[in-house]
């Protein structure tokens, strides 16, 4: 499984949050699809850098801030299918996998040479390889650790879900040992 | 398997590990779920899953759910009519309630006398008690930490799994003591507190872990000071916070609504009890915070991490290691339109917004309305002050707090998230600077183009009386 992008997406900025990645405003809608056109609304400099590329080279902590999944469907939406970092907000990161988005890590130092490639001349082919592990942008070579691959799929059939499902006996013995800590429905007067 | 002596959050793990995961493919857990809360926002697309793949909600007396973020916070008009800021975030309320009567699950709707935001209406039922597993699709389920659950946020699409399940996969995250020791000045609060603890790790030092706050000062707060405390574990970078929970803990849960009444009530505590004393202190990693030290914060920044003392000089750019940081912090110095080298008292404040589930709470509009009683909000500061549900909302009404908010100048509104996000309408126009009691800061938090600085309900009253950046020290007699 390869990722090739001419012009990957460059936002080298650390703690990119949810806000930024997608504002509130645009959370009332009830669908995962359609959210791509609002991707960075509200910053100028996101929205600048942003072409037709599957790639966004990012910096420290991204997607950090709000749970909102909405971040991963926006990203998704536009035609991403994956964030290079070195690090992801735990919720994030969990959410991405979950809807085919790979959230690659790499070290600190080959992130500051791939930035200083990128900050150079902005058009390297960058090439990520699940298989092997490694993203390969000019003269770098650089193994990445990622959980994933992506699927590209913005709503792909969950694994979790079926696996989960698959195990409700299994849930079922337990909560016959562990009676429910609380009933919402109890009439309170 | 973790060494013993283990922790509470071991305890609380192991006691609801349904299948560890090493008996499946994936490395997560599958961990069972006590306490499902849901709201507007992000419960819509977990729904439409359900309804795609013709499953029902498996546990709906597990399951509760209010109407918080996108509610309009000016009351209803005569013919009860709500003032939603658009089309669409009433759909997505009618959305909300049309899926909980499809699913059985129990609602808290608009017009509903004890609705609230769901950090604060859930601990004020009593749902939140010691030990249990308690799940939101928001980042700020950290609250519930507060009372020696284990409560975290969680994404739509597991929003889908625990209605399908009751369970979740998730992996085993680590521990974080934040010992925190020393008695509070006057002046300074829960939320200066964890704005300085905040500044100390830095808004990714805790990605992986829990925090377990330890120490006096903690043991010694109330649980509304230990709820504002938990609710930022996540500008922490953690999933959860976590307190041991004790006696403040136990008489906090006395007589509420859904918790366990009489002898009943007596059988639970003992259990809390024993929970609390398996605790034993293989921490992952450790800090230690001097409370005597911490004075009044606020943020210069556009992340929560960004906490100085209101009199300290705002941080050169040049002091900083890397050419990223530097040019981070110059970004964010341009954005809040403020100079390094200067402190923040002093600076003018446009709009006082005193609300959200960090600083919503009955302890929090009562130290605000200490520092307005008799005052009057400055005449160009516009003050919004929105209780965290209807219940603060009635038990401030009654101790004449409301009248003292109006009395200065301040708008008294009806229970919501509000401007805290800024999703409902009420929001803060470009170039404005808010004091906020709430939780972020990012870029267009409150509004496109909005700039905000965190601070606590005392700060942030004496900021709305001065028309600007206040030492609220400066007003305490
Ligand atoms: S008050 Fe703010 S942080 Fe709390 S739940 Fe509402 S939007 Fe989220």
């Amino acid at each position: 499984m390869k990722i090739t992008d001419p012009h990957p997406t460059f936002l080298p900025v650390d703690n990119i949050d949810t806000d930024r990645i997608i504002p509130a405003r645009f959370l009332t809608t009830t669908r995962r699809d359609g959210l791509g056109c609002h991707l960075f609304e509200d910053w100028p400099e996101g929205k600048a850098a942003l072409s037709d590329a599957s790639i966004l080279i990012a910096g420290n902590n991204f997607g950090c801030g709000s749970s909102r999944e909405h971040a991963v469907w926006a990203l998704v939406d536009r035609g991403f299918r994956a964030i290079v970092s070195t690090g992801f907000a735990d919720i994030f990161h969990a959410n991405a996998i979950r809807n085919g988005l790979a959230p690659v890590v790499i070290a600190g130092e080959d992130h500051a040479r791939l930035v200083s490639l990128l900050d150079d001349g902005p058009d390297h082919e960058t090439v990520l390889d699940f298989t092997s592990r490694r993203l390969i942008c000019g003269p770098l070579d650089i193994t990445f650790s990622a959980r994933a691959v992506p699927t590209g799929q913005a709503i792909p059939g969950d694994a979790e879900l079926d696996l989960l499902l698959a195990r409700i006996d299994d849930i079922e013995r337990w909560e016959a040992h562990h009676p429910p800590r609380i009933d919402t429905r109890k009439d309170r007067r | 398997m973790p060494a013993s002596p283990r922790t509470l959050f071991d305890s609380i793990w192991d006691d609801h590990l349904v299948i560890p995961g090493s008996s499946h493919d994936d490395s997560s857990d599958v961990l069972y779920i006590d306490l499902h809360l849901v709201h507007e926002v992000t419960s819509p697309q977990a729904f439409s899953i359900l309804r795609e793949r013709g499953l029902c909600l498996r546990r709906p007396g597990q399951t509760i759910a209010t109407m918080d973020h996108s509610t309009p916070t000016v009351p209803p008009d005569a013919d009860g009519r709500h003032a939603f800021s658009d089309t669409e975030t009433a759909a997505q309320v009618a959305q909300l309630e049309a899926n909980c009567t499809e699913f059985g699950v129990p609602l808290y709707p608009l017009g509903h006398e004890d609705r609230g935001i769901v950090h604060v209406m859930a601990p004020e039922l009593g749902l939140v008690q010691p030990g249990m597993t308690i799940v939101c699709g928001d980042s700020h389920t950290s609250t519930h930490g507060a009372f020696g659950a284990l409560a975290f946020g969680i994404g739509s699409s597991q929003v889908a799994h625990v209605f399908a399940s009751q369970c979740l996969l998730v992996r085993r995250p680590r521990t974080f003591e934040i010992r925190i020791e020393g008695t509070l000045a006057p002046g300074v609060t829960a939320k200066d507190v964890i704005l300085a603890v905040i500044a100390r790790i830095g808004t990714e030092g805790g990605v992986g872990h829990v925090f377990h706050y330890t120490g006096s000062t903690v043991r010694a707060m109330s649980m509304e000071e230990r709820m504002t405390l938990c609710n930022m574990s996540i500008e922490g970078g953690a999933r959860a916070g976590l307190i041991t929970p004790d006696d403040t803990t136990f008489s906090y849960l006395a007589g509420r609504d859904f918790a366990p009444r009489g002898h009943a009530f007596d059988e639970a505590v003992s259990g809390w009890r024993r929970l609390a004393s398996r605790e034993g202190a293989a921490w992952d990693r450790s800090v230690t915070i001097d409370a005597t030290a911490v004075e009044p914060m606020v943020t210069f920044g556009t992340n929560p991490a960004t906490g100085i003392a209101v009199g300290d000089p705002v941080p050169d750019p040049g002091g900083l290691p890397t050419e990223e940081e530097r040019a981070a912090l110059r970004r964010a110095l341009e954005y809040m339109a403020l100079e390094s080298g200067r402190p923040l008292a002093g600076h003018r404040v446009d709009v006082v917004f005193i609300g959200s589930c960090t600083n919503s709470r009955l302890s929090d509009l009562r130290a605000a309305a200490r520092i307005l009683d008799g005052r009057k909000v400055h005449d160009r500061v516009r003050m919004l002050v929105v209780p965290g549900s209807h219940r603060v909302k009635r038990a401030a009404e009654d101790e004449g707090l409301d009248l003292v908010f109006r009395n200065a100048g301040a708008e008294w509104r009806e229970p919501g998230c509000s401007m805290c996000l800024a999703m409902n309408g009420d929001r803060a126009r470009p170039g404005e600077l808010v004091i906020s009691t709430s939780n972020r800061n990012f870029e267009g938090r409150q509004g496109p183009e909005a700039r905000t600085v965190l601070a606590s309900p005392m700060t942030a009253a004496a900021c709305a009386i001065t028309g600007t950046i206040t030492d609220v020290r400066e007003l305490l007699q």
